[in-house]
């Protein structure tokens, strides 16, 4: 018998992304210039989430015409953003044959409350964490793909950084608990002591886990990767650098081969200025994108 | 113990790397040209084919891939890596590694809300094998040395030709490991590959 949309067809998505960089794209130029660049999945949207900081006001889902001409244009995946908790701007995306959804705090969320049902879909999806209380209340809901939240659009690596080491730190803990201590540890975190059991039994997360929220250079990219993730997704990062081109290759590169640090030096060399970052300090506690969710 | 190489370039590496353990083998990641010395066969893992085929490229790896390919060794595509080894990409110019006897078009199943998971009747294999298929290939057509291993819904997904071995599917993605013993089973013994100039398959 055929299923569509198993948690196997779903995650399995992911698992191909693995090694890979995922580079938000608001146009088909730029989706062909990141799928040339070796980006093995876009993500259409409407504004990159620097600039999305920059004017303020509700950032939604993309106007649908972009996405499908994203989607025209590439061959690789092509994911897209919906509102936190927004089951029709969902709905929209799966409609559209999407091939995976954000459920993103980078846009304003919908409900403050409620995340997404995301095992009532046959389309993926992926979500952000920034500990793995978080990661488990997202996979149970049925998120099939995880990534750091970070601090979008900053172009400041700190928190994407905060948030993996978190997730990896406490999934050690739990792979070197005895089982008698889980439910204690599912209290605290807030996460399902079945969600722990697995995640003991397979000592890793049961889904892949990219990072996200700052990455600004290849040398960022690979400092992801050294520290565990599966992948890397770019969202301000190339399009708002100096030299798209080169700054999309170079990333790629970095994340395949990340612990080759003369490589990394040699493409990082007059790669131009990489897009102005923001220090932590200077964003106001209510426009952290991150405390969005939970 | 025979040493068996993957592509790690991007993808599914872990999975498959896992496999080749399990059944016994010693797992070889491939990211550079001398990752490819004293391997006994290859596989090419599951992943995005454009983003492999470009850092196949900036790496030089293409030809000592189909250098490798010249030895005779077992070659094992899935999914992605099936692409890779396709003599023919329906609606491209020019195929990848360009080594196996099949025709292949991308993403032929549709986007990812149509990937899924099937049981397969496979030649060699006994029993039903589950098959996740995600934005999957399928073979269009084989050349006249290629064994069709496999048909779902009239498409075939997974074919022999020779030392290759390719499929549509992922059962990196699942704990069965029985297409990889399969595999593993194409690899000659040690005193065949030392006979001069000749590949044991130039004779199928």
């Amino acid at each position: 018998m055929t299923q569509h949309g198993t948690d196997r067809v779903k995650r399995g998505m992911a698992e191909m992304q693995k090694g890979g960089v995922i580079m938000d794209v608001v146009n088909a130029e730029q989706a062909r210039i990141a799928e040339a660049a070796g980006a093995t999945a876009v993500m259409a949207l409407e504004r990159v989430p620097s600039d999305i900081r920059r004017d303020g006001g509700v950032a939604r889902m993309a106007d649908p015409r972009i996405t499908e001409e994203v989607m025209k244009a590439v061959s690789i995946p092509v994911m897209a953003k919906a509102r936190i908790g927004h089951i029709v701007e969902a709905r929209i995306l799966e409609a559209m044959g999407v091939d995976y959804i954000d459920e993103s705090e980078v846009l304003t969320p919908a409900d403050e409350e409620f995340h997404l049902l995301k095992n009532q879909y046959t389309v993926p999806f992926v979500c952000g964490c920034r500990n793995l209380g978080e990661a488990a209340r997202r996979i149970g809901e049925g998120a099939s793909m995880l990534r750091t939240k970070g601090e979008p659009g900053t172009g400041n690596i700190v928190e994407a950084v905060r948030h993996l080491r978190q997730v990896n730190a406490e999934v050690r803990k739990v792979i070197a608990m005895s089982e008698d201590e889980l439910m204690t540890e599912a209290r605290n975190l807030g996460a399902s002591y079945e969600f722990l059991k697995e995640v003991k039994n397979l000592g890793r997360l049961p889904v892949v886990n990219f990072a996200a929220g700052g990455v600004a250079t290849p040398a960022d990219a690979a400092l992801m990767m050294e520290l565990g993730a599966d992948g890397v997704f770019v969202g301000s990062g190339i399009f708002k650098s100096d030299n798209p081109e080169r700054f999309a290759r170079a990333i790629v590169e970095a994340t395949t081969h990340y612990q080759d640090y003369k490589l990394i030096a040699e493409l990082s060399k007059d790669l131009g200025i990489a897009m102005k970052g923001i220090e932590m300090s200077t964003i106001a506690a209510g426009e952290r994108m991150q405390e969005r969710g939970w | 113990m025979k040493r068996v190489g993957v592509l790690a370039l991007q993808g599914a590496v872990r999975e498959h790397l896992q496999s080749i353990t399990a059944c016994g083998a010693e797992a070889v990641p491939v990211k550079w040209p001398k990752d490819l010395e004293r391997l006994d066969a290859l596989i090419l893992p599951g992943g995005e084919s454009t983003a492999m085929r470009r850092l196949i490229d900036h790496y030089g790896l293409m030809d000592p891939l189909r250098e490798f390919a010249k030895t005779g060794k077992p070659m094992f595509g899935t999914c992605a890596g099936l692409i890779l080894l396709a003599k023919t990409v329906v609606g491209s110019n020019e195929a990848h590694l360009g080594v196996m006897d099949v025709a292949v078009e991308r993403n032929s199943f549709g986007r990812q809300v149509d990937s899924f998971e099937a049981p397969l009747e496979i030649k060699g294999i006994d029993g039903a094998f589950e098959a996740v298929f995600i934005r999957a290939p399928h073979i269009v057509s084989v050349g006249l040395s290629t064994e069709v291993l496999c048909v779902h819904n009239g498409k075939i997904v997974m074919a022999k030709s020779g030392q290759f071995l390719g499929c549509s599917f992922h059962p990196e993605l699942t704990e069965d490991h029985r297409i990889t013993k399969y595999f593993l089973s194409m690899i000659p013994h040690k005193s065949d590959l030392l006979l001069p100039n000749r590949s044991i398959y130039s004779k199928v």
